[in-house]
Formats: structure tokens, sequence, C-alpha cells
């Protein structure tokens, strides 16, 4: 027994036994089509139908929704996700693509939407069965999150919206999409309400999905026009003019701070090229030992080996602030390290990504579309993503504002 | 994960962490500590070890420095982390005491395993201070590079860089001897041994070199085992000296931040603005890193020993990064009151200054690190 299950509950344990001996049986293996690396940037129906697959399988065996009540398709158990998590990243399974629904749509559902709507969504968005998305950013509300312009009007029974959505990911094939917008012109965070709506079923009648493209090349993610389509009442979340607080708890989980834990499966390399693993500093020693600076083994520059050993302290560090969330006595204050996790995590990610670049020397040139590409070009692919993340779900800019006012008490930045 | 859960840090741990911030919080206030030792700003003053020899006796019959003197040396037998959640609590105040010194040279006897070694454990828990004299005149952190000798159980020689050295009771000194190095207690008013004081930034402890004429001492590692005593001994005595510097780095963003709220420049508090609020942050970011470290590395130094060194030198490079750090952006945010002396914000800036570079700064730790997870440099 190691040392993370020594302190396991009853309920963990006999969990984490079940988890390990149906991951022995069930690993999906090897895809038969490309995945990309990350639920972000899936463009390919085939790729997603394979790993919706994974998804249900896992679900089906418990490994999805764990901590969820059982009404709602969930395993009705506690804390067991994490030991899930574990144990899906232990047997290096592919990640799930359902990413929007089980980070953030969940955990809101599961905490603001009434008991009908939980049994009706729930289940198949644990399973993956229906995949889904978040009309958060608008064109003039990024950062400022609170500026919705996007417009919802009661009429009788049912509410009436319109609008305009960006950088909506996994957008072209959502069934359904968590959707913050205005309800109220007087007051900029009281007026606004949280809505789940069904965007599939309405796509040419009051909705409009066009992909965008990153700077990458890739798509993934897309603009949603809303023309005059109408939404039942019932899938409002809360009450009318409660939407901000709503969001918070989508963010607090999308930033990793939330009660929830998110199932997790990440893990598997996709790719065969030595050195892809994106993502993680480890990895770059054995892209180092592999290439070229300046005409010289990269691993034998002494900057480099600094630079490389500097983000594996990082890396460990943020694994090391994680466990020591769990001990209360270690923590001055509740949510100082859960505000920092997005921050971090992802600043951790695009340096790694941006040193890959470096170590590569002048072949780091080289794109995706060229044979000669250092590990296929994935690390100049993951850099460039990696924006994506510092961007998306309030810009690092923005978290720091959070930490700055919320954990350390700083008067509150325009 | 082969992890303990919480970093070994348990309800007596917890219960002596608190209890050491309740006597600093009484004994030691920042103000305090400043009357004591920076009464004299001349730059040329005399060289001086101004400490509080009645707190520090209290400190001894509180037991903090038995916690990790083994029981069967008379101590009471605490894990590292309970040495790194007392050294982190005293580097908050900048606490000018033998606690750091006495610490790591008790990590050193607990791994040397002899009955001299035992004896000198017993008497740290008796309530001596003791220290380690086991550096060049070049700095080398490597214990084969000492430059003291050792003929017939006496020791002739110089060790540098030798902390609290005014303090100590007695030394651990290592000592080249026929097959490499041993080690040795000897007593510090031992006659042959002069301790030269050495004109230092840090205000908050004293430093010196030892000079050694045919000192007699007492053998606590055998010859050709010192390296490896010091070696096993080297990732706690990192964790000691990086949670110094969490606790110092703790001190000066709180300082800092609860001047940013109440300086008032362009009609607003300083903290307002983005360009002194994102590098607070930045610095919380720093120091829970380090912190996250350091205790990782304190359990791993007794639960997975074959990590220790790996965790212990990513602590203490983090850690010393860390103390710049913070140390330099609570003097640019204290404006030109953080450039004065009657600024606290000194002390601590100094001592941080002072912890980063002991046993090897950032970039050693890394070379260090990249030497044992990439092989060495062509």
């Amino acid at each position: 027994m190691s040392e993370a299950e020594k302190k396991d509950t009853p309920e963990q344990a006999e969990f984490r036994a079940h988890c390990r001996a149906w991951l022995a049986e069930n690993h999906p293996g090897r895809p038969p089509v490309h995945i990309p690396q990350g639920a972000l940037e899936l463009s390919d129906p085939a790729a997603l139908e394979w790993l919706q697959t994974w998804q249900k399988s896992a679900y089906d065996a418990g490994l999805v929704g764990a901590d969820y009540s059982k009404e709602t398709g969930g395993g009705g158990m506690t804390d067991c996700q994490a030991i899930a998590n574990q144990e899906m990243s232990r047997a290096r399974t592919p990640f799930f693509p359902n990413i929007i629904g089980l980070g953030m749509a969940a955990p809101t559902v599961y905490y603001h939407a009434q008991e009908d709507v939980k049994a009706e969504l729930l289940p198949k968005l644990l399973s993956g069965e229906e995949i889904w998305c978040q009309g958060f950013s608008e064109p003039g509300a990024g950062s400022d999150l609170a500026n919705q312009q996007t417009f919802a009007e009661k009429q009788g029974d049912h509410w009436v919206i319109n609008g305009h959505k960006v950088w909506t990911s996994l957008a072209h094939f959502a069934t359904w999409m968590i959707l913050l917008c205005r309800t109220s012109k007087e007051d900029k965070y009281n007026g606004l309400s949280y809505f789940v709506v069904p965007i599939k079923e309405a796509l040419g009648k009051g909705v409009t999905v066009r992909p965008l493209i990153k700077m990458t090349g890739e798509t993934g993610f897309n603009e949603v026009i809303f023309e005059d389509l109408v939404v039942e009442d019932r899938y409002r979340l809360d009450e009318v003019g409660a939407g901000w607080k709503v969001a918070m708890t989508t963010l607090a989980h999308e930033r990793g701070a939330g009660p929830l834990t998110t199932p997790s499966a990440g893990g598997m390399v996709t790719e065969e090229e030595p050195g892809a693993a994106v993502g993680n500093a480890t990895s770059l020693i054995d892209l180092a030992k592999q290439s070229y600076r300046n005409g010289k083994t990269a691993a034998d520059d002494p900057v480099i080996r600094d630079q490389i050993m500097k983000l594996m302290i990082r890396q460990e560090g943020f694994r090391q602030n994680q466990r020591r969330i769990g001990v209360q006595d270690l923590n001055d204050h509740p949510m100082r390290i859960p505000l920092q996790y997005k921050l971090v995590a992802t600043e951790i990610g695009q340096d790694i990504a941006q040193l890959a670049y470096e170590i590569e020397g002048a072949a780091s040139s080289l794109y995706v579309n060229d044979e000669n590409a250092p590990a296929g070009g994935q690390w100049q692919l993951a850099y460039m993503n990696s924006f994506g993340v510092t961007i998306a779900a309030g810009a690092n800019e923005v978290q720091r504002n959070i930490l700055g006012e919320r954990v350390l008490g700083l008067p509150k930045s325009k | 994960m082969t992890q303990q859960k919480n970093f070994g840090f348990g309800e007596d741990e917890a219960m002596l962490r608190d209890a050491a911030a309740k006597f600093f919080a009484d004994n030691a206030s920042a103000d305090k500590i400043h009357n004591q030792v920076a009464g004299d700003s001349n730059i040329h003053r005399d060289i001086e070890s101004i400490w509080d020899r009645d707190l520090w006796q209290q400190i001894t019959e509180l037991g903090w420095t038995a916690a990790c003197v083994p029981e069967e040396a008379g101590g009471i037998g605490m894990p590292l982390v309970a040495a790194v959640a007392l050294a982190e609590e005293a580097g908050k105040v900048a606490f000018p005491s033998p606690l750091i010194s006495t610490f790591n040279t008790t990590f050193v006897l607990n791994v040397c395993s002899s009955e001299a070694a035992t004896a000198a454990l017993g008497s740290i828990a008796g309530g001596q201070a003791a220290s380690l004299a086991i550096t060049n005149q070049k700095g080398s952190w490597e214990a084969a590079d000492t430059e003291v000798t050792v003929d017939d159980n006496k020791l002739s020689g110089t060790a540098w860089f030798v902390q609290d050295a005014q303090k100590a009771d007695f030394f651990v000194v290592a000592a080249k001897c026929s097959k490499g190095v041993a080690l040795f207690t000897v007593n510090s008013n031992e006659p042959g041994i002069k301790i030269i004081p050495d004109g230092i930034i840090d205000l908050t402890r004293d430093q010196a070199h030892v000079t050694f004429d045919k000192v007699p001492a007492t053998e606590v590692a055998a010859c050709g085992t010192g390296d490896r005593v010091l070696s096993s001994a080297m990732p706690a005595i990192l964790c000691i000296t990086a949670a110094d510097m969490v606790g110092g780095g703790e001190w000066l963003l709180q300082t800092t931040t609860e001047y940013a709220t109440t300086r008032v420049q362009f009609d607003r508090p300083l903290g307002f603005f983005q360009a002194v609020k994102h590098p607070l942050v930045n610095v919380m970011i720093e120091i829970d890193q380090a912190k996250s470290l350091t205790y990782n590395a304190a359990c791993a130094y007794d639960e997975e020993p074959e990590n220790a060194e790996r965790f212990a030198r990513m602590a203490k490079s983090a850690a010393s990064d860390m103390a710049i750090f913070s140390a330099s952006r609570a003097v640019q945010f204290h404006g030109g009151i953080g450039f004065t002396w009657e600024c606290f914000i000194h002390l601590f800036f100094k001592r941080q200054m002072h912890n980063q570079v002991l046993y090897g700064d950032a970039k050693y730790q890394r070379a260090k690190l990249a030497e044992m997870l990439m092989g060495a440099a062509a």
C-alpha cells in the first residue's frame, strides 16, 4: 500500500481498488484517429466520437461523477472523484471530451438548477453523450465579464434571447450551452441572469454557430449568434438577476477552486515522437538531449540546464501546493492557494512550451507541416495554444487582481 | 504518488508551531528586535553579537532545541517538519539566536551514529547551542574541501562562514584525515580556538571564521565517513534554511501589503495600482511555492530518503529566489522610507540576503539538480 492510500477512507480505498481493476481491463488503448493535445482543440468528428465512447465507458464504470448524487446520475460518494482522477492519470488514459461540461456546467447546474432539470441534464453530461459549451465571452465582454450585452427578454412563460457570443470552444459539437446574459439594463451586476440553453436543436432556428480559426491554424472555437431564440423558464438557473452569483460558481470550478472535483482523465501521450509530452517540464530533459542549439547539444548549455531545473521546481511547487491545500494547519487563508491554481498552472505551461522553443534552436522554426520539425512541431503548437489558457477564464491579469483583493485585501482596482 | 498527505505535519507539530508563534508575538516584535540589534547604524561600527540570552534560555527550556533530538539521546524525537515549522516562525520575526545553527548541527549529529554523537545530542537536549564549522574560505559547500586538518584527534586550520559562532557552546567540525573527512565536536571555549567575528550585513546573527591550533577534539564520525554524514544531513540543513526564508518572506509580504493599503499617493492607496498589486501577488505565489516545496522536502527526509536531496535542493532554490524577490519588492514598495535605517524592512532584507547564499544559492542548487537529473554537461 502506498503512502497516498494510507489515509484513504474505507469508501475511498474500496473505490480505488475498483478503479484500478476496471482500468486494468478497460483502458481504451491507442486511438485509431489523430487526437489533438486537448479537448478544446477538437475538430474531427471521428476523434470526438472515439473520446465520447471512452468517456461513456468510464462513466458507466462509475469513474465520472463519483461525488455527484445518485439522483443526478452520479455515484453518491464523498471525495472519490479525486481517487478516480489519480487512478486514470496513473493508467495514462485519454482525456475526456466534455471538458466544459464536466469542469464548469456540471457543478453550476448541480448547485443552481431545479431538481428535475438536474436529473434531465446531468446524466448525459457526465456520460459525455451531450457535449456542452460556455456562452460567457462577448466581443465587448472579455476580462470585463459583467459587461454582457446579450439580452434575454421575458415573454409570457418563456425567454427570448438575442446577442453575440464569441471564443466559444466546442460550440460546433455542443448540444447545450451555459449562458450568462443580461435581463436588465438597470444594473451592471444585478442585471445578469444565467440559463442553460439547448443550442443544437435550435441550429438554423435562432442559433448560428460559426467557426473561428486560431493563430495556430486550428479550429475548435466559434462565435455563436442568437436571433430570437426561445428558451423555457425552467432552464433559468437561480433567480432572475442572480446571474453573477451563479457565474462565480462556474468560474471557481473553472479555475480549480470550487468545492466539486472535476473529473479528469488526461495523461496519455498520443504522439509517438519523443519529447512530445507537452505540458510536462520533465520532458524538456529528453528534448534537450536530442536537440541542437547553436550547433551544440542543448542539454550541455548551462543556461538551458538552469532554466529546465527552474521549471521543474515550479512544477513540483505547484504539485506540492495542491497537496498543502489539504492540510488546514499549513494554510493561513483558505482561498490563497486555490485562487492561484489557474494563474500558476497556465503560466508554467506557457513557460515550459516557450523554453522548449528555445531548446530546439534553429529547428524551432519548423512547424507541424514539416517532416523535419522536432517532436512533430508539437511544442510550437503548444506554445501558441498556451495563450488560450492564460487569456481564458479571466485573463491572468484579472486573476492577479482577484488574488490581490480577496487574499491580500488590497484596494479594488478599476 | 507515495507521499503522506499532511507532510507529516501532525497535531504535535502544529501545537509546537503555534506555541512558538505566541512566544515570538509576546517577546520578539520587530520594534523590539530593531531596538536591540540596530542601535548603531555606523557603517564602521564594532563587530558585535547581539542577542537575548534570557529568551534563548526560555526557548531551550520550552524544549524547541530538544524537539528533533532522538529520545535515546534525551530529546523528543520529532521529525524534521517540526524544526522546519520552528525555523519558519523564527524567520518571521528575524529572531537573533543560535536556533537555526543548533538545528543544523542536530541533524548532522543525528546521522553520525556514534556514542560520542549521542552524547553531543544529549548536551543539545540539555540546552547547549551548537554550530557547524564545515566550510572553507572559498565558500565551497563540499565537505571534502574543508581546510581544517586532524592529527591524532587534534584539529588545526581555519573554518569559515561559521554561523552564530559567538553564540555556540560547541562546534561540529569537518576535518581532512588520511582517508577523507572525519567529524569532531569541540567546545567553543577550548584553548587553541580563536573565534574571529566577521563584519556581516545581517544584523540578526553573527558569523565568524574559527581557527584551530592543535585543539583536542572528540570524533563523532570516523575518518572516511564525514562526507557521507554531511551529505545525508544536507537536505535537512537546506530545508531549515529555506524555512527561515519562507518565514521572512511572509513577514515582508504582510508588512508591505499593509503599507500598500494605508500609504496614499495620487489620492489612492498604493495597492490600488496594479504596478504594485501584481508584483505583491507574485511575491505571494513565490512564497507559497517555496513553502510547499520546503514541507515536501522535510517530509521526504523522513519518509522517502531517496528523494530527499532532490526535493531539498528544489526547496532551497525556490526559497533563495523568493528571498531576494520578497526583500527587493518590500524595499521598493515602501519607497523612500523603505530605503532608511529606521524602517524595519532592512532587518529582514539583510537576513534574506544572508540566508539565500548559505549552503549554496538558487543557481548552485539548480546546477546540482541538473547533474542529478540530466547527468554532467559535456
